[in-house]
Order: structure tokens, then sequence, then C-alpha cells
């Protein structure tokens, strides 16, 4: 790697970026050096993809500056970003389906007013394009026809077509299978040789290593570190990513576990873009327990509850509550699970959890509305008994402020998933499945939705805790397993293990490769 | 029907298919762009006012027509004010301007006239007259070739003419130029668009002020060619049918000629014949001959024609993610 200000390519000074209320970019610093490829890791929603959308004017920085080799540059729009020799692969590609490869090259790049000598151009370059970089794909086949691969390739011509000199990757191979991934890191391989510059935005720690020169970490939308690859391990990456937080302390007895309630086998799941992300998953989660799911976010966790949670169908695999087994077509859905004993808080209270426009005391009963005490006269709602039941529920569960006929999105983000809580628990279910509770919560409702967990479970109730939040896991799980691209990398007992351990299963290292005895 | 009935026949649907094709092609452009238009009929209404009012007072059809244009790309700018700048539902928009046109002309015709919300008849030198092409009579006894060249190839105004013309010009604009290549483009993925380093709002813009031009078009061919004057609501549901017809042809120029055609057939069907007897059903009614142009959208946009595909990115407000 060179030194000095007159290599680098890409230098953010102190960019800020915030939207209404989330801080998503916190005073961000970081400089890229020309000729490398320099890899950006960091959680879901740790603000990656927003700090690489300003540098390509898609959107503005609230403050910082920007400078592209030493110059400072304003990119107010894309156009901008192109002309300084900026090009971006999305992550949800940006093409025109029923657009034939050439015309998505060409589009924004056009030479004149009229198409033809512009397509015929773009034909040309495209063949020297191809041959150079082993790019090919046909420029007349349309492109909504082709392979996600594929039309990767697309937004990587038109990066190239536009000339870029610095180009910009987000989670490229989030879609790809390993063999285009192995093919696409030696596309960038070649790039790099030629002197451009790569930055490629991921969260898997294989890709970092295998590829990048250096590596920035960011969390929380801050900027932790950025360290030499050669210099780091995945352990040290995975550790800077999920942070090192004061450990939360729950007060709770060992526990005692009981029966199996939810036991599962071969759980697969395969995506709508063909991508497996679940491959195989075995457990079993037994009365008056947690156990904690860690692992670095996209791992497949996510998949993992919806899964079990009927929110959707899987591919194959079995899993049985109690012994019965649960259909996990897509003829089923949550409300069957919740009618069987399967409660769920899900990770995204305001997409999955909570109608945001709905008053307190309607979204106090929503998926349970059907139910014969929440019944009035012919089709109609008991409104007097849905609203005795909130209030109740507000006093139990210390919502604030105390009012079920308050808007929901008035709510602070601790009291909303204290909604969500209270409404999930309030039925006493066998299992309980939850995700991330206290994400964007504050520190007092943390510890009141902990211990909320743990009183669960000395009811003897099956608690299944995913948390990216591996602090929030080692202080309330008994047991732990961690995941890895969509395999279960690792069980430990949450008293026999340490957070270095974890980290390293979570970057998909196995020191102890003795078979933990699976509790069965 | 003997030969010569078909070729006035079809004469007659040539006219009355110009102000839904003009009107289609308008909604082309727009929705092609990813701007729903339902207020198609609204523009065509305010301009086809405009434009009878403005010949009627100035006595010149060709500044009337400019005013139609005017009033018509004006309600186009609200749409795109709306829908564009403001981000608002375009369904919506789109019907606000359908019945402000409706108020407004009934209103304001009243108020300047006092016909009742008419505008005074024109004159024949203050509209736009059918032109005879040259050796139309010396053709006429030519068999075929002459009653075809005197009912359908001639006699037309200067308005039908353009209308025709408009539809290989689309086609060529939509598909050989720039333009035409990123007004697609904006109507499917938007965010494409922007991220290539275009901008969406000029092009959206763009689009919903052709729909304006050709929408005004529409209205004046209506109250200064095809008519001499404005009535009220004399527009009657031909924007719809414009819509319909957009639909059949699935957002594509020729088709959309074809589509409009059609309708301009059975319109010209209906008025030509009021009581046709069908052996062993009897007489069909009046009513039904004329009501097959609107029987005809129904179905049409019921979907008995196929599954029409509709550009992706349509009545949606382009927003950054988030």
């Amino acid at each position: 790697m060179g030194s000095g200000a007159g290599d680098l390519a890409i230098e953010l000074v102190g960019i800020s970026k915030s939207f209404g209320p989330v801080q998503a970019n916190r005073d961000i610093d970081l400089a890229v050096h020309r000729g490398t490829i320099h890899g950006i890791v960091g959680e879901n929603g740790a603000g990656k993809s927003t700090l690489m959308s300003i540098l390509y004017g898609f959107y503005q920085a609230d403050s910082g500056e920007i400078r592209v080799n030493g110059k400072p540059t304003r990119i107010p729009d894309s156009l901008a970003a192109i002309r300084a020799g900026i090009g971006m692969v999305h992550q949800h590609f940006m093409l025109v389906e029923p657009f034939t490869v050439l015309e998505n090259v060409v589009l924004g790049a056009e030479d004149g007013a009229l198409l033809r000598p512009s397509l015929a151009k773009a034909r040309a370059e495209l063949k020297r394009l191809e041959r150079e970089y082993e790019l090919d794909v046909s420029p007349d086949a349309v492109v909504g026809e082709l392979s996600v691969g594929l039309q990767q390739r697309v937004e990587i011509l038109k990066a190239l077509y536009r000339e870029c000199d610095i180009l910009i990757l987000d989670e490229p191979t989030g879609v790809l299978t390993p063999a285009e991934a192995d093919h696409l890191f030696r596309i960038l391989e070649h790039l790099k040789s030629e002197g451009k510059t790569i930055i490629l935005i991921t969260h898997k720690l294989r890709e970092i290593m295998a590829v990048t020169d250096a590596v920035s970490v960011m969390r929380r939308g801050e900027m932790v570190k950025t360290l030499t690859t050669s210099e780091t391990s995945p352990a040290e990456i995975a550790e800077l990513m999920v942070g090192r937080r004061v450990l939360l302390r729950v007060e709770k007895a060992p526990a005692v576990p009981g029966p199996a309630m939810l036991d599962v086998e071969g759980l697969r799941l395969v995506d709508e873009q063909g991508v497996e992300r679940l491959r195989g998953i075995g457990l079993t989660l037994r009365a008056g327990e947690i156990l904690g799911v860690a692992g670095v976010a996209g791992n497949g966790q996510s998949e993992l509850l919806e899964v079990l949670a009927g929110v959707r169908p899987a591919t194959s695999g079995s899993v049985r509550l109690k012994g019965a087994p649960l259909d996990l077509s897509r003829s089923t859905n949550a409300g069957d699970r919740r009618e069987a004993g399967i409660a769920h808080i899900p990770e995204d209270r305001h997409r999955r959890g909570l109608v945001m426009a709905f008053d307190e005391w309607e979204n106090s009963c929503l998926g349970y509305q059907g139910e014969a005490r929440f019944r009035g006269p012919a089709l109609t709602l008991d409104r007097t008994a849905i609203r005795d039941h909130a209030r109740e529920a507000i006093e139990r569960f210390d919502i604030r402020p105390a009012s079920c006929d308050l808007k929901t999105a008035n709510f602070s983000g601790g009291n909303q998933q204290k909604i969500v809580i209270a409404r999930e628990m309030e039925r006493d279910p066998d299992v309980l499945l939850v995700g991330q509770p206290t994400r964007g919560v504050d520190i007092g409702a943390i510890e009141f939705i902990h211990r909320q967990i743990v009183a669960l479970r000395d009811r003897g109730k099956a608690i299944l805790l995913v948390s990216v939040e591996l602090d929030e896991i080692r202080a309330l799980a008994d047991r732990i397993i961690v995941m890895f691209d969509g395999r279960i990398s690792g069980e430990r007992l949450a008293a026999e293990t340490d957070e270095r351990e974890l980290g390293l299963l979570m970057a998909g290292i196995d020191l102890v490769e003795h078979a933990q005895t699976a509790s069965n | 029907m003997d030969l010569e009935t078909i070729l006035q026949l079809a004469g007659a649907s040539l006219r009355l298919a110009t102000p839904l094709l003009l009107a289609c092609l308008a909604g082309l452009y727009s929705e092609r762009a990813g701007i729903f238009d339902i207020g198609l009929e609204g523009k065509m209404l305010a301009a086809a006012f405009a434009a009878g009012a403005v010949a009627a007072v100035t006595g010149s059809a060709w500044i009337g027509l400019l005013a139609g244009i005017a009033a018509s790309v004006c309600l186009a700018l609200i749409h795109g004010l709306a829908s564009i700048t403001l981000k608002g539902n375009q369904l919506i928009s789109g019907v606000a301007i359908n019945f402000l046109a409706s108020g407004l002309t009934a209103l304001i015709g009243q108020n300047w006239f006092g016909m009742g919300g008419q505008t005074p008849q024109l004159q024949a030198s203050q509209r736009f007259l059918g032109i005879s092409w040259p050796f139309v009579d010396r053709l006429a006894s030519v068999p075929l070739l002459g009653p075809l060249y005197r009912h359908v190839i001639s006699g037309h105004n200067l308005l039908v003419y353009g209308a025709l013309a408009a539809v290989p010009l689309t086609w060529w604009v939509l598909y050989r130029t720039r333009f035409g290549l990123r007004l697609r483009a904006v109507g499917e993925n938007p965010a494409a668009v922007d991220t290539a380093g275009v901008s969406v709002v000029r092009l959206r813009y763009g689009a919903v002020v052709i729909a304006g031009v050709l929408c005004g078009l529409a209205g004046a061919y209506l109250s200064t060619a095809m008519a001499a004057g404005f009535n009220r609501e004399m527009t009657a549901g031909k924007g719809f049918i414009a819509l319909a017809a957009l639909i059949f042809a699935k957002w594509r120029p020729w088709p959309a000629l074809g589509a409009c055609l059609l309708f301009g057939a059975l319109e010209a069907i209906g008025i030509r014949y009021q009581a046709i007897t069908i052996p062993g059903v009897g007489v069909v009614p009046v009513q039904l001959m004329q009501a097959l142009p609107y029987i005809l959208t129904v179905v049409i946009l019921a979907g008995f024609v196929g599954k029409a595909i509709p550009p992706r990115a349509g009545g949606r407000p382009y927003v950054k993610e988030r």
C-alpha cells in the first residue's frame, strides 16, 4: 500500500447523515488508497450502504467533505459522481428489466439525441470490455431474463463503460453462487491490477480476508477502525463489528430444562432468488430454557425465526411442537402458529409487529382480535373489552404514556416494543420466539424486557432468542447456538463460553471441533 | 352494403378516431414515463372549451388551437406538480382534473357567453375544414381507387392527418431517440435512470407536457373541427375510451392506432345505422349501437383481451429509498 495523501482515491471527512430521528452516519472519516480493494464491513444497519450512497450522490450528506483524488468534490447527484470517475453496483440492481443489455449500458451515457450511433459505439466497446475482463454477456439479451449473476455483470459493465476509476460494490455476493462470487473476485483483482480502486461493502468476513487490502469496520453509523487486512484476523474484525459493550447483567437462577417443546430437523430454506438461506438447521428447544441464537446479521437467523413463526414457508425439513409435526408449507400462517401455542415477537416491530397508525388499544389485540373475549355481537369487536385489556397490559408492562388511545407511532421505541411483548407474552405461550427484543430500545426498557423474558422462562416456557447483540445473548441465554452462512456453526452452554470463542464461531471458525453433547 | 358505403364508413371512422388517437398517444407518453393519466378527459374538455371560445372571439381556428393547447398544458402541469413534485396520488390528481375541467368549462362558458355553457356557433372560416386533395373529381370514375381516394384519403382536415402522422413519429421518438430510451426507462425503473445520472423529475415533466399538447390538439379538434363550437361535456368519455385503447394497445404506438380505429369504426357504425336488423334476432335498438364503444371499453378494462402489463413504475411517485 502506498502512503501520503497523494495516493488517496477517496477521502471522506466528517460525513454525517440522518434520516429523521435515525442517525445513519455519524462523523465518518475514511481514506481509500488508489489501486487497492478496500472492504467496508459492518452489520446490517451499520450505515455502510448509506455512506456509499452519499459517495455516489444518491443521498446528500448533512455535513462533511468528500475528496476524490485529493480534490474536494461536491457530489449532489449521481451525474456528478460519474463525472468524478465513481461507479457503483448497487445491492438492488439499478437495471431496466425489459431493456436489452446494450440499452441498459447506454442509458444516461448516450452520445447524442439519436440512439443508433450510441448503440453501435457501445456494442463495440462492450465487446472489448468483455474480452478484457471475461465479462461475457450477450448485448442483445433482455436483462430481465438474465440470471442475477449476469445482471450483476451488466451493472459492472455499465460502470466500466462510463470509464470509472473507482468502483463501489454494495453486498455484491449476497445473491451469487460461490462459483459466481469467485469469478467476481477474479474480475475485481483484474481491475485492481489496472490501477482501479475498488470499495467492497459486505458483511462476510471470508470475502474481506480473501480479496481486500484494507478493511474499515462500521458499527451503528460510526467508523470504528480501519485495518490492514494482512495484519488482522476474522476474530478481530468480528469483535469490532459486534463491539464490546458494557456487559448486561440479568438476575436469573440456573435453568431447569424440562421436556423438549420444539424439535427442528434438517430445516432448509431457498429464497426467491434461489439462494439457500437455511442449510439444514437442527435444534431442540426445551421447556424452561432460553436458547440464544447468535451470529452476525444476515447469516440465516431472521429466516429461521420467520419459518418457525409461520411467516414464510420452509423448503424442506421438519418442526415438531411437543411431538406433533407443524405444517411448514405455504398454506400455513402465523395465526395457526399462535393458535398452536407459538408466540412471536418479530425482529422488526414497525414492519411486522405493529400498525403504526393504529391506536395503542388496537395494536394490543392485533392477531388475537378473533378470540371470543374480544368479540362483540355479530361481526363486531367488543371495544370495551379490548380497551380494558389494553389498560391492564399498560399497567402490567409499565407502558408509557399510560394511554391506550394514543397513536402507536407516538410511543418511544422501547414502549412500542413493550406493547408487542405484552401482547405476545400475555397468553402464556408454550414457545416464545423473540427477535432482537431490545433493538432501538432505551436502557431502562431493556432491563424490563429482559426481566420479563426470564420470568416467562421461570414459568416453564421455552424461549428462542435471536439477537445480533452478543451481550444480550450472553446475558439471557442458557444455551447458545451460533449461526454462520445458514448453518449452525457451534453450540455452547452460556456458562462455559466467552466472547472470543463466540466471535470466532460467528466468523465461521470452530476451534473446538469436539462434539458438544446435543442435549438429547 | 356497397363499396361506396364501406369507404364512407372508413372515412368517418378515421375522423371519429382522431381525437381518440391524439388522447391515446398523450396517455402513452405520460404513462410510459410512469405517470398514470386518468385526466385525459379533463384536459381534452378544457382544450375543447378554450379552443371553441377563443376561435369564436378571435375568429381564428389557429389561435383557438393554441389556446386549447395552452389550457390543456396548464392542467397537465397541475397533474405534474401533484404527482411528480409533490409525490401525490396520480389517480386522485387525475380525477380532480376531470372534475375541475367539467365544472370550470360550464361555469366560465355560462359567464362569458350566457348560452348555457355553450360557445357561439363557429363560422366555416373559424374552423378546421376538410381539405380536398387534387384530382378528386378527375379520379372519381376510376373504379375502387376513385372512391377510396375521395372518401378515405382526401377530404379530412389538417388535424386528422396530424394525428395519423403522430403515430410513426411517436414510434420513432420512443425507440430511436435518446429521449425515448430515457422515457421508457423512467417508467420502468426510475432509480436506474437516477443512478445513471439523468433527472427523473425533468423527464417526467417532459412527458406530462407532451401529453398536455396532444390532449390540447384532441380537444381543439372536437370543438373547432368535428363540431362548430363547444358543448357542455362534449368529450363524452372519449378520454376514458382513449385510456382503454391505450391498455388494449399495451402502451405501443402502432397498436394504439389500431385500437383507436376500432373504436372509431364502432362509433361510425353506431351513427350511420340507427337500427340494424339481424336475421332471426330482430331489430337491434339504436341505443345498443351507440353504446358499442363504451361496452368495448368495459370489456377491455375488465381484462378480457389478455394481460396488459403496464410500465412497472407507473402510478408510483419516485422517492429514493427510506
